[in-house]
């Protein structure tokens, strides 16, 4: 009884660091994952840190994280500027992965059972462009990024606008467009600034969200947002639980 | 110098362990197809899947949906173990065992062999218990995520980083604090197979006509407690905490010791030449 009091105490004290450990290394926002990885924590729940999507990688592109990279233990993940993913078409990570982090459906077109792969829907990250140190943004002719997208002209597209400096040329810059973007990293690589000027972020790191009840009213489409929209308003105030009021047509003013 | 005789399952063992593990390197480095992945999930031959069984678990507690693959995987490396081999995995496949064994030699040679830091065998299961506590409150496999035995076969096959500290902390937590402290008294994937062991078929088994009662085999044992009947009873080994390492088997001057299964009685004639 007391051996087992004991087991159990010096079990609990190990638990603790480990919870403490386990805590904070969970978190690591910007891992970007394979192609069809499941949304990270059910990633991270998923994933048993078998490494087979590295080994299946023809292009030697995936790491698996070793403990001091700083990302979650064992886990795979690109570092684009280095080795990006080249979208192999057979998709031989996603396929070989066989505890369902990786998910084939995710990255298919069609239904179950007669899906055909389609790498275009891999959603791995967003390039982002930052346009104080993109060359291109400062006039100087570059496109680099857009050559080297395996999606140019959906996922990146470059826009000509007035070059207001000069007042007679344009400036060509570079715009990715989120709808098309795979987040595969080739343009992150083939940037010619000394720090990459686009990079690939974690989709719900580089983007924003707008709420069902921002409707765009020149689009004819968007209005059914608003019918859709399973949101409720919860937000509370002290001022919540009085009436509205028509204060500024109010005298009292 | 020990005669081959002496070491002869534990040249075995070292061959199955670097063995297996070269293959996995091959397998990622060169893309041979005998084995790819780590021990944590497997393709063998390119078709066959395996996967630990105590990592499906955790996965399990996190509330994930385990994938078909991985399940069938898990489920064949847990019926090996579970109907055939017992916790063989500890002694003969995990990469941590070659620097238990090693701490152990170093403990011995420097004539600190049974000097007892005691620490109860059982605080593996509760550590158990917890891998699937932890893993339940976080929603990660808890002990894959601070495993030396991760560690080390994730890093030999895909790089070691830091990795080597964990197995450095193991290593000299045997030496220098508790004889076999790591794999006989912590480590929960040595207790997911103690547990799930306890009824294979390859068992190692004592005779005790031969038996001269010499104690080099509880000597020798990292899990001393599985021998309770040496010198006073024939039979096979019962607990499933015996890591099947023949350990005991090369220590017996007397043959007392062999491979044998679970539903044999002791050997009739005296067999000098133990084969398993």
């Amino acid at each position: 009884m007391i051996d087992a009091t004991r087991s159990l105490g010096i079990a609990a004290v190990g638990g603790l660091v480990w919870a403490g450990f386990l805590e904070g290394k969970k978190a690591y926002p910007t891992a970007l994952r394979p192609p069809g990885a499941v949304d990270d924590a059910r990633f991270l729940a998923a994933c048993t840190k078998c490494g087979l999507c590295v080994a299946a990688c023809p292009y030697q592109a995936l790491v698996l994280a070793a403990p001091g990279d700083g990302r979650p233990i064992g886990t795979p993940y690109f570092v684009m500027r280095d080795r990006p993913c080249r979208m192999c078409r057979d998709i031989p990570c996603a396929a070989i992965c066989p505890t369902g982090a990786l998910d084939t459906g995710l990255v298919s077109d069609g239904e179950a059972g007669k899906a055909v792969l389609n790498i275009n829907k891999a959603r791995i990250g967003l390039a982002v462009i930052d346009r104080e140190t993109c060359i291109a943004y400062w006039g100087i002719q570059c496109d680099a990024c857009y050559r080297a997208c395996p999606v140019i002209d959906k996922a990146i597209t470059v826009d000509p606008v007035r070059n207001d400096r000069t007042g007679r040329h344009a400036i060509l810059g570079p715009v990715v467009h989120s709808d098309h973007c795979t987040g595969c990293g080739m343009c992150e690589r083939a940037c010619v600034t000394k720090k990459a000027s686009i990079f690939v972020l974690p989709r719900r790191i580089a983007m924003g969200e707008s709420s069902d009840r921002y409707i765009r009213g020149w689009d004819a489409g968007d209005e059914k947002r608003l019918e859709e929209a399973t949101e409720d308003t919860t937000t509370v105030t002290p001022r919540s639980g009085k009436s509205p009021t028509d204060y500024l047509n109010r005298e009292d003013l | 110098m020990p005669g081959i005789r002496e070491i002869r399952y534990r040249i075995l063992r070292r061959l199955v362990q670097v063995g297996a593990l070269f293959l996995f390197v091959a397998g990622n480095a060169w893309g041979w197809k005998v084995l790819q992945g780590n021990f944590s999930s497997s393709l063998l031959f390119g078709a066959l899947p395996l996967a630990d069984p105590f990592s499906l678990l955790q996965v399990a507690a996190t509330g994930t949906m385990v994938a078909a693959k991985a399940l069938l995987g898990g489920g064949i490396v847990l019926l090996f173990f579970a109907a055939i081999a017992g916790r063989a995995f500890c002694g003969w496949i995990c990469p941590v065992n070659i620097a238990t064994d090693l701490a152990d030699s170093v403990r011995t040679a420097a004539g600190e062999g049974n000097r007892p830091l005691r620490m109860s065998r059982n605080i593996r299961y509760w550590v158990l218990g917890l891998s699937l506590i932890l893993s339940a409150v976080f929603g990660v496999a808890a002990f894959e995520w601070i495993s030396p035995v991760g560690a080390l076969h994730r890093g030999v096959v895909f790089g070691m980083g830091m990795g080597w500290t964990a197995v450095a902390a193991v290593f000299l937590f045997d030496v220098f604090m508790v004889r076999n402290g790591f794999c006989g008294h912590l480590c929960p994937l040595g207790a997911f197979y103690s547990l799930a062991g306890r009824w294979s078929l390859v068992r190692v088994v004592h005779s005790k006509e031969q038996c001269t009662s010499c104690m080099r085999c509880i000597e020798s044992c990292p899990e001393p407690q599985v021998l309770p009947m040496v010198g006073k009873r024939d039979g096979a080994v019962a607990s499933g905490e015996c890591t099947n390492c023949g350990r005991c088997i090369e220590a017996c001057p007397e043959g007392a010791m062999r491979f044998g299964l679970r539903t044999q009685g002791p050997p009739k004639k005296v067999p000098k030449e133990v084969t398993s």
